[in-house]
């Protein structure tokens, strides 16, 4: 519409995750492989008909070199981008522009980390330049918990508004027999837990997990035949603001002030309209400032949106219904698993934690420390 | 005017903190346009000006955000800060003689040499 984005032209016709969790014995790149094997095979396809592979491995910076030769093919497109964990999404917007132009006729997108087994840590690509790592800043959550103390000293968020965010995606996961966590969640249990970084406690903080994603793409003309419900990719958008917290000009805006708009304008679109949330919840301060950069509340406003239960099962605007990185599953980069939620709620196949008639849905990434933002709008065949 | 003539062999990172190990906290300057820039590089950024030049930062800063990095007992709790300094430029830093959560957005520093192992560091210390 609006930029030329090819709005409906694109879909998603596979969607898989395999070892949410735990998965020892497997490195990332097995993974990786299994989910994709998972995705083709839900398309009618195999890695054979993938002529165009997007990927990003955590330890591997030629992964895109790697996998193609691990799945036994020959790429025309092949793109190992690293914007952090948002790289996913940007990876659904270049895939849809490449399949729209006639680049190439199946695009896989892949992830897999397993790093809770390798490191039990989190493991972050995040290298530290001098005039910030001498101050031994623990990172990522330091960042993260500077933005927060900045939200709550502008806005008056409280950590119970947070902690809200954090309950309402525990609760997403225990309607999710796939989940890592899944047991009790209260508001007292996140303020009671262990300080990481101020505000910021232990819960609110996502998971160290192992896991994969991989999501099909083909032009939509295509897509009826590989998929019972296709999920049509009505825009996709990026925008990128610093790479270091202290390069971050306002740190409660986010660069999804930039790129949320530009989606929904190429969606034909608004906030308003969505029936399913899908955001990078690496902290719970990334749904509030989400929430708010996206335009589904006014600026400041998200620690008040996000209480009651609105976000939560039951609630007015479900966000993050698989459990989200606080409680489903986080490998690192967290961005691929938004799409194939997304994915699921369209197509009808999310089980218990299904969102009654879900027909537009919204996947965020998260890249870097809140530096890169990117946005998906996906529908059903209604809303083209 | 060479390139060589306005931005003679600025090594950001080295001149940096060689300036801080002889006692002096020096931020860059765009001739041209007069802007200050923090960190330090060799051109201003979007106008891409490579007539940075070294100046003293007056070590007057706000507090902007601040967060505490929880340490296992018994190593101690430190506090981490963006400080904007008065120039325009913000910095990550700590604030120091103070208790790291009782650092607030708004306080006023003041810049002090500290060291991190061998390498000097600029710290912050209440103003007030």
């Amino acid at each position: 519409m609006s930029d030329g984005f090819p709005r409906g032209q694109t879909a998603i016709v596979g969607a898989a995750t395999h070892g949410i969790g735990e998965a020892p014995g497997f490195d990332s790149i097995d993974l990786a492989a299994h989910a994709s094997v998972k995705a083709l095979k839900q398309a009618g396809l195999t890695p054979g008909d993938v002529d165009a592979l997007f990927i990003g491995l955590p330890q591997d910076y030629l992964s895109g070199l790697s996998f193609s030769e691990y799945l036994g093919i020959q790429p025309k497109i092949t793109d190992n981008n690293r914007t952090g964990g948002s790289a996913f999404l940007t990876h659904v917007f270049w895939a849809a522009t490449a399949l729209a132009t006639g680049q190439c006729n199946v695009a896989l997108i892949a992830y897999g980390s397993n790093q809770r087994s390798a490191s039990g840590k989190l493991v972050s690509s995040l290298k530290l330049p001098f005039f910030e790592g001498l101050y031994k800043p623990l990172m990522p959550v330091g960042a993260y918990a500077l933005a927060t103390s900045r939200h709550m000293h502008q806005y008056g968020t409280t950590r119970e508004q947070l902690a809200a965010v954090a309950v309402s995606a525990r609760q997403w996961a225990q309607r999710n027999p796939e989940a890592f966590m899944r047991d009790d969640l209260s508001i007292a249990d996140v303020l009671n837990a262990r300080m990481v970084a101020d505000p910021l406690g232990v819960r609110d903080c996502c998971l160290v997990t192992d896991g994969a994603a991989a999501i099909v793409m083909t032009r939509a003309d295509r897509a009826p035949d590989h998929a019972a419900k296709p999920a049509y990719v009505l825009g996709a958008a990026a925008a990128t603001t610093h790479m270091n917290i202290s390069a971050m000009a306002d740190l409660t805006v986010t660069a999804a002030a930039q790129s949320g708009p530009r989606a929904f304008a190429q969606a034909g679109y608004a906030p308003k309209d969505i029936d399913v949330v899908e955001l990078y919840d690496a902290f719970t301060i990334n749904t509030l400032l989400f929430l708010e950069d996206l335009g589904f509340c006014p600026k400041g406003e998200g620690g008040r949106f996000v209480e009651g239960g609105r976000i939560a099962p039951g609630g007015a605007l479900p966000v993050n219904t698989n459990g989200g990185g606080l409680s489903c599953v986080h490998p690192g980069m967290y961005g691929l698993f938004t799409v194939v939620e997304a994915v699921e709620q369209l197509r009808g196949t999310a089980g218990d934690r299904q969102v009654a008639g879900a027909k537009l849905a919204l996947a965020h990434g998260n890249g870097g420390v809140l530096s890169s933002q990117v946005t998906a709008i996906l529908g059903t065949r209604e809303t083209l | 005017m060479s390139d060589a003539a306005t931005a003679p062999q600025t090594r950001p990172e080295q001149d940096y903190l060689q300036h801080l190990a002889q006692g002096r906290f020096m931020i860059q300057r765009s001739r041209s346009s007069g802007a200050y820039v923090f960190y330090p590089r060799v051109a201003e950024p979007r106008t891409g000006a490579t007539d940075l030049e070294w100046v003293p930062a007056s070590g007057e800063g706000t507090v902007y955000a601040t967060t505490v990095m929880r340490q296992r007992a018994p190593t101690p709790s430190y506090n981490l800060a963006l400080i904007d300094l008065a120039e325009g430029p913000r910095m990550m830093s700590r604030v120091e003689n103070i208790a790291p959560d009782a650092v607030r957005i708004g306080m006023k520093v003041r810049a002090r040499i500290s060291r991190e192992g061998d390498t000097p560091i600029v710290v912050f210390d209440p103003a007030e």
